[in-house]
């Protein structure tokens, strides 16, 4: 069934507008909500360092544009910015219409209710529930970057091959019925993963085994590229461009963890410093695990090994200390290097840039890791997990875990499936072989005279 | 001795390559160059793709071969650059004069394969 050649932008017009127009109808019972909230202060500080923080985790969906864009061939670069930045449109306005709703308005166990759509009753005062020295928006804004980048992870995995418009309603349609039921589970009143105790300090789950799982999907769904049926994989077409763009990762990562502290205090310090040491632990390991198994480090190995540990301590960032936060980093390296390296050519699916192997490995790791290593000496508001006496926590995580597992890989390929009935997932040989940028967008990167 | 120049679309250089393989000619030299033919002027009805003074992208293959890989090695290349649309591009077959191997000195004929 193709579709012609106008009917899915002017489909996806419509969605937004009677979106929009919904959206209106709810206002009453939003200021209901503002009344019933508790009254708490502002604090200036927190409010600066959550803006701030949202900002930087914005910088981390174009950072990944160009960390994945230099690891394709050059006639696929363009195709994985435009991936990138339209996350940045598409999910920042689903979550203003209905996204942060679903994902953080008191709901049930597993959907947060529709009371906030379009923000209704989302104001300027703090909701303590979530945040209580910042303004409400602020926490929703640095909510909404999550949201961002949690889908633009999954294109590492299918690169190279997705046709742009089942992209566009992929993404729509795992935001509404992934992330955010995953995101309310864990993070929202009344979530049942958070309900039984589960610890995910910046998204672990949420994030990173989300997406990871999502990615292993739709490499398989997907299928090989064309031409690495036999062949290995063709060299990164450039590598300084994936350098900066994990430099920007790195970076951004900051406001990702210690931005969830959602205030400018102690945890957030304490969740800095460990990410920073989780990221040198892991990088530093990578390029070790490389020169004894193939006699040189690379530069592209010492990023994907920092990427590992920052990815691995998300979800331990406000609960651990220091000195675990080495062993989360280094360990990391050397189970992504594992799923790279060994599993994934051994069961053959090609997750083009390792999406799977690095974000969904480290995300399982960094969940347990929370289980293993939390203390409450570092946040009171956590738990002790198994080194500090405490193995149901442990226990905890490990459940919390396999059920995000489970419902991302079955929810994934439902929808993969269902996109696919509707539109073709990948394009087609002649396209693949002329390149994304041409076939998809009309556009190529680089000219060869000047 | 001749050298064979043919000029492809980027997107064949990995058919192209696979098939030279099969007929097992492992020599070439390969660029990315810019050039146009009968194209030229409405390039987009080609696919849309458009570049500045109407010069696309090809691939240049250079190939030197003795007398009785030149008709194998035209077929390869035709077979699998091929696709029956304006664009496909030309192949070039020359006499060469004289060939050296740097490594060895060694000259003609055996220096080629």
């Amino acid at each position: 069934m193709k579709s012609t050649k106008y009917q899915l932008p002017i489909f996806l017009a419509l969605v937004l507008l009677a979106a929009i127009a919904l959206c209106g109808i709810f206002p009453a019972h939003a200021q209901e909500i503002a009344k019933n909230q508790p009254q708490a202060k502002i604090d200036t500080g927190d409010t600066a360092w959550v803006l701030m923080s949202a900002a930087l985790v914005f910088l981390m969906t174009p950072g990944l544009a160009f960390f994945y864009g230099g690891l394709v061939r050059r006639k696929n670069v363009l195709s994985i910015l435009m991936q990138c930045m339209v996350a940045l449109c598409v999910i920042s306005i689903q979550w203003v219409l209905c996204g942060y709703s679903l994902s953080f308005c008191p709901g049930n166990g597993f959907f947060g209710s529709l009371q906030w759509l379009g923000l209704n009753g989302v104001g300027l005062t703090p909701y303590a529930a979530y945040a209580p020295t910042i303004p409400h928006q602020a926490f929703m804004i640095f909510q909404a970057m999550f949201a961002v980048i949690t889908p633009a992870l999954i294109i590492g995995a299918f690169a190279e091959r997705m046709k742009f418009s089942a992209y566009l309603i992929f993404i729509a349609l795992w935001s509404l019925l992934i992330y955010n039921p995953i995101c309310h589970w864990v993070w929202g009143v009344g979530g049942f993963l958070r309900n039984m105790g589960t610890l995910d300090f910046a998204g672990g789950i949420v994030v990173h085994i989300n997406a990871g799982i999502a990615s292993l999907v739709a490499a398989i769904v997907l299928g090989k590229r064309k031409g690495h049926e036999h062949t290995a994989p063709r060299p990164p077409h450039n590598l300084p461009l994936t350098v900066l763009g994990a430099g920007l990762l790195w970076f951004g990562w900051f406001g990702f963890n210690a931005g969830s502290a959602l205030g400018a205090n102690g945890i957030a310090v304490n969740a800095f410093v460990v990410t920073n040491t989780a990221a040198a632990a892991g990088g530093i390991a990578w390029a070790i695990l490389e020169w004894l198994a193939n006699g040189q480090p690379t530069m592209l190995g010492t990023v994907t090994g920092a990427i590992a540990g920052l990815a691995a301590i998300t979800p331990a960032a406000g609960f651990v200390s220091v000195m675990p936060s080495l062993i989360i980093g280094l360990l990391a390296s050397v189970f992504c290097f594992i799923a790279v390296a060994v599993i994934k050519p051994k069961f053959g699916y090609d997750d083009s840039l390792d999406a799977f192997g690095v974000h969904g490995i480290s995300g399982i790791w960094g969940v347990i890791a929370v289980g293993l290593f939390a203390s409450k000496a570092v946040n009171p508001l956590g738990a002790d997990g198994l080194f500090f006496g405490n193995p149901h926590q442990l226990y905890v995580q490990a459940i919390a875990a396999l059920i995000a597992v489970g419902y991302a890989f079955a929810g994934s390929f439902i929808i993969m499936k269902l996109v696919g009935i509707f539109t073709d997932m990948r394009v087609t040989d002649d396209e693949e072989a002329i390149g994304l940028d041409l076939s998809q967008h009309q556009e190529g990167a680089y000219t060869i005279l000047e | 001795m001749k050298l064979i120049i043919a000029i492809i679309q980027p997107y064949k250089l990995e058919a192209v390559m696979e098939e030279l393989d099969k007929t097992e000619i492992h020599l070439k030299t390969v660029s990315h160059v810019l050039g146009c033919g009968r194209q030229k002027g409405h390039s987009e009805i080609y696919r849309g793709v458009k570049e500045a003074g109407n010069l696309l992208k090809k691939v240049r293959l250079e190939i030197a071969v003795n007398d009785q890989f030149v008709e194998p090695t035209v077929s390869a290349i035709t077979k699998a650059a091929r696709t029956g649309e304006v664009g496909d591009g030309k192949i070039f077959v020359m006499d060469l004069e004289s060939c050296i191997r740097i490594r060895t000195g060694e000259k003609g004929p055996e220096a080629i394969g």
